[in-house]
């Protein structure tokens, strides 16, 4: 390993780093202590105190400050003599764009969001730079390398996209704690204290159309003389008491499912409140303003009450009031916002309560809510070796030796680190085999704005799209426009398809591009009249590559917001963390070249579901074939290489 | 009520972890004390982890002065003389480690390993040794299975690209989940002494060529009075001979300890980061495992071979009598 030709491509290179947090800290450490010499940083976050039980180049002296700079000056104290240049930038800006990628010898990524990962991969893949991806979550990671041309993208392996859940089971069918999470965040706290003219779906009555008038936005408006105390009780009776009435009077609903339980506060609450928050802190800090302080309650891994509960949920609405008037109004689910989480974990809690489903702590709610991913040190550190002993490897062109590596909780075959050789481009792959797709849409119906709203940003992950139907652009984002062309546009984006200047119908090819991540991709319309409102809510059905299968009942869904998780293919293999053995048919006999990768069919990657309970389905989709597993090879190779169809033996 | 319940700032600080192994496997990683030997690159690993982790308490023993070469691997070595100068390895690490943590207490212990008592080693809920000579292992093993409080015994040792990892928990108990339940669970260890004893031919077919060769290289070290990494190819025909023999007498072929294996062992003696990096990780997460009790602990060898990547546990002891 230390040949002087190693040492030589090593010494030379230029590499960029993406993301100094978690991985990246290790990272930067063993590409240091491993001779490179040319490193450049891009992150921008800063740090914080949940961040120091792993980011070891960080201290609590360094809260606050840049990420990238901090680890390139900590890592410089042992080794001054090497070259780290640090970004406090996002990733997406324009100024990172194929030239820049160009510049650097290898990629490594070390994200924590599928959006950068997505815009990475592409760069990389237009600059035609070697990128090495990696994720962890608490004991997993892996460790994957992509290569134009020669290995698959990035993306042609579907991620799984954030679990959804459709409305209805949000405002007024639960059976799981993370729904009362979500109704709590974004319906109850939204309402509260978001802003008011955003949409809200939290009276919504499926067949109740006539009461609506009622209960318009006066219900959450404070009433003129009333008082804290009147005014949460009264919004505690009406979300807890009212809506629920309202809910059970719908006999259809619950014809199969437990029914909720009105819950008052006179019932929780016969007696006065306000005596019993006497204590609470004059002029303390809006920082260490919490519902938990003031009554008392020490432990986050306690489980409350429903009384406990009911009392936070006061206590963090009035401390809001009192404390934080100017807010109100503005403000957004923050898991670092100690008063914001008491108020959606008691909220949630009342809620599951009355629905019959368990209670939470503090502590459980918060990672819900807050999509916390739990991480420890040891796993990043081990991902971090083994990016590098991949990076020095595309630095030697060693090609043959290119490992897709995965770090396994439980041991699969005795292996704890399980390499696997990476597998050809997906030919399917719209991003990097530039297949076309298909749309099929209403193009009376659908409006250009659905279109680049639900495919182009949501679907296809662009930024800056421009939108060509033969020689015309019908819609761009871009910052040199002109005015008149932004006027056109804007228009444009209320026409319905087959409206448009350059009419968009059945037949028609569009191209879309986004400049800035170099990429496009075709896209073939199909006018198709009906679409079903249930499972095919946008009235749009893109297909032409392989799709993570998505929850069947998702009509109008609400999401809990991405998880920050690193590690998403990792699902498909490690769903379950039991005996999984990642194994593939030696003979891929559908495929021509017999190289396409089976375990794409088995994608059901979904965040985990942090409910605790069992995701039965998911499970059972995780059907992995076996592996003819060459009894005198010591090796366990599971694909071909891109070299020759017949398996390889080695050493 | 202190030292019972976690402190704000513990909570604050261990959440991330904390959602990984629980507060309760918090709570005893704050009262467990690790004593470590022989301060190379991937203990520092080691150490770094553990101390990130918030253990207790971390002893660190080795006297030996800072070099060029200590410096090459060990991040916790800063290259400035004035630094260093009359610092030990352990010393210089101490005052770094203290940084990750400052709720973990990072002391040194000075003095000759070989000569500290059972006692010594009875202060420590986990000993986790490197740089040791066959019989050095073999001493502080008996010695830490002498007390009859359980103390997690480990070995690691890295080569150039490869690395080994050796448990011995002695009889453990611990609980894991399964499904939705916690299962209590029990293993027996081997000691070293008694796991290298078992007869090769004894072995599964597919045990780890790495496991072999590391025993024919420490046998050798051993036999010519070498400090633990002190080879070159030089050696080769010494190591050759050796394996002959050993292979003559378990009864196995000499094909199971490849030349090209052994060659890289004596050549590649430094420590090569990457692998510290791995081998640090595994070492500290089984540390972890051990001082909770909690999740399957990895009986009892684990290999590592950057040249295919594979990072693999094996099971070395008596087989089971069929009953």
């Amino acid at each position: 390993m230390s040949s002087e030709e190693q040492l030589s491509a090593i010494k030379g290179a230029k590499v960029l780093m993406v993301g100094a947090g978690g991985i990246g800290c290790e990272l930067l450490k063993t590409l240091a202590l491993s001779g490179f010499q040319d490193i450049h940083i891009i992150d921008m976050d800063t740090i914080e105190v949940s961040n120091l039980n792993r980011q070891f180049l960080f201290r609590q002296s360094h809260v606050g400050q840049s990420k990238a700079k901090v680890a390139r000056d900590v890592v410089l104290r042992f080794r001054p003599n090497i070259s780290i240049t640090p970004y406090h930038a996002n990733v997406k800006e324009s100024r990172f764009n194929v030239d820049f990628y160009k510049e650097f010898d290898v990629v490594l990524n070390g994200l924590d969001n599928l959006d950068a990962r997505r815009h990475v991969n592409r760069l990389c893949l237009a600059a035609d730079v070697p990128l090495v991806e990696s994720g962890t979550t608490g004991f997993l990671g892996q460790v994957t390398v992509h290569l134009k041309g020669k290995t698959e993208c990035y993306e042609c392996q579907p991620k799984p996209a954030p679990k959804t859940y459709p409305v209805c089971t949000i405002t007024s069918t639960p059976s799981k704690f993370v729904h009362c999470i979500v109704w709590a965040k974004d319906l109850l706290f939204a309402k509260l204290f978001g802003d008011k003219n955003l949409e809200n779906d939290l009276n919504v009555r499926s067949s109740d159309a006539t009461n609506l008038s009622e209960h318009s936005e006066d219900v959450f408006e404070c009433r003129k003389g009333e008082d804290i105390e009147q005014y949460g009780r009264r919004i505690y009776d009406h979300v807890f008491g009212h809506n629920i009435e309202v809910a059970l009077s719908n006999e259809e609903t619950w014809k199969n499912r437990n029914r909720p339980r009105p819950i008052y506060s006179k019932d929780v609450f016969p007696d006065k409140l306000t005596k019993e928050n006497g204590k609470t802190e004059k002029g303390s800090a809006t920082d260490d303003v919490s519902a938990m302080a003031s009554l008392g309650l020490k432990n986050p891994q306690d489980i409350w009450s429903l009384a406990e509960n009911s009392r936070v949920f006061y206590e963090s609405l009035r401390l809001f009031f009192l404390k934080r008037q100017k807010e109100i109004g503005n403000l957004t689910f923050d898991k670092d916002d100690q008063l914001a989480v008491e108020f959606v974990t008691a909220a949630a809690n009342i809620r599951a309560s009355s629905f019959g489903i368990p209670l939470h702590s503090l502590f459980e709610a918060k990672g819900i809510a807050g999509n916390i991913v739990h991480a420890v040190a040891t796993t990043n550190a081990i991902i971090a070796g083994l990016i590098v002993i991949e990076a020095i490897k595309i630095l030697k062109k060693d090609s043959n030796s290119y490992r897709m590596t995965y770090c396994l909780e439980h041991p699969s075959k005795k292996l704890l680190l399980m390499p696997v050789e990476p597998y050809e481009p997906n030919k399917s792959c719209y991003v990097c085999s530039e297949t076309p797709l298909s749309l099929e849409v209403n193009t009376h119906h659908s409006k250009l704005r659905d279109f680049v709203e639900k495919i182009v940003k949501a679907k296809l992950g662009m930024n800056f799209p421009v939108i060509m139907s033969g020689a015309s652009i019908i819609y761009e984002i871009g910052e040199d426009l002109e005015e008149d062309m932004v006027a056109i546009y804007a228009a444009n984006l209320e026409r319905a398809l087959s409206e448009l200047p350059s009419p968009v119908i059945s037949g028609t090819v569009l191209t879309i591009e986004d400049l800035q991540q170099e990429f496009s991709c075709r896209i073939n319309i199909k006018h198709r009249e009906e679409f079903d409102e249930e499972r095919e809510p946008d009235g749009m059905l893109l297909s032409g590559w392989v799709e993570a299968p998505v929850d069947k009942n998702n009509n109008k869904s609400i999401g809990n917001g991405e998880s920050t998780s690193s590690v998403l293919s990792m699902e498909e293999i490690q769903e379950g963390e039991k005996d999984v053995e990642i194994q593939e048919t030696s003979e891929s006999a559908e495929n021509v070249t017999g190289k396409k990768r089976k375990l794409s069919e088995v994608s059901k990657g979904t965040i985990p579901d942090h409910s605790g309970l069992p995701d039965e389905s998911s499970r059972n989709q995780n059907q992995l074939e076996k592996l003819d597993v060459d009894d005198e090879d010591d090796e366990l190779i599971i694909s071909n290489d891109w070299e020759s169809l017949t398996k390889k033996k080695r050493l | 009520m202190n030292g019972e319940e976690l402190t704000e700032q513990e909570t604050a600080l261990y959440d991330r972890q904390i959602r990984v192994w629980g507060a309760d496997a918090q709570r005893r990683l704050s009262k467990s004390h690790i004593l470590v030997y022989g301060m190379k690159g991937t203990v520092a690993e080691f150490c770094k982890n553990i101390v990130l982790a918030g253990v207790g308490s971390v002893t660190l023993v080795d006297d030996r002065e800072v070099t060029e070469e200590a410096l090459s691997a060990n991040f916790l070595i800063l290259p400035d003389e004035n630094l260093y100068h009359g610092k030990t390895l352990a010393e210089v690490c101490c005052d770094s480690l203290k940084e990750f943590n400052p709720m973990v207490h990072v002391s040194v212990e000075k003095g000759d390993i070989s000569t500290f008592g059972v006692e010594f080693f009875g202060k420590f809920d986990a000993v986790v040794i490197s740089c040791c000579s066959l019989a050095k292992k073999k001493l502080i093993n008996q010695k830490c299975r002498k007390l009859s409080k359980r103390v997690a015994f480990y070995t690691v040792d890295c080569r150039g690209s490869c690395g080994e990892i050796f448990v011995d928990l002695k009889d453990y108990k611990y609980s894991k989940k399964k499904l939705e339940e916690t299962v209590e669970c029990q293993l027996e260890f081997p000691s070293f002494e008694d796991t290298i004893s078992v007869p090769w031919k004894a072995l599964p077919k597919r045990v780890s060529k790495l496991y072999f060769a590391m025993r024919v290289i420490e046998q050798f070290e051993d036999a010519e009075g070498r400090n633990p990494g002190e080879t070159s190819i030089a050696d080769l025909p010494g190591v050759l001979k050796l394996r002959k023999e050993l292979c003559e007498t378990n009864s196995v072929n000499e094909s199971q300890i490849p030349d090209a294996l052994l060659e890289r062992l004596l050549m590649d003696t430094s420590e090569y980061p990457p692998v510290c990096a791995i081998i640090g990780g595994i070492l500290g997460q089984e540390v972890i495992k051990a001082i909770s009790g909690k999740g399957d602990p990895l009986k009892n060898f684990f290999f590592f071979d950057a040249m295919d990547g594979k990072g693999l546990i094996e099971d070395i002891s008596e087989p089971k009598p069929v009953s």
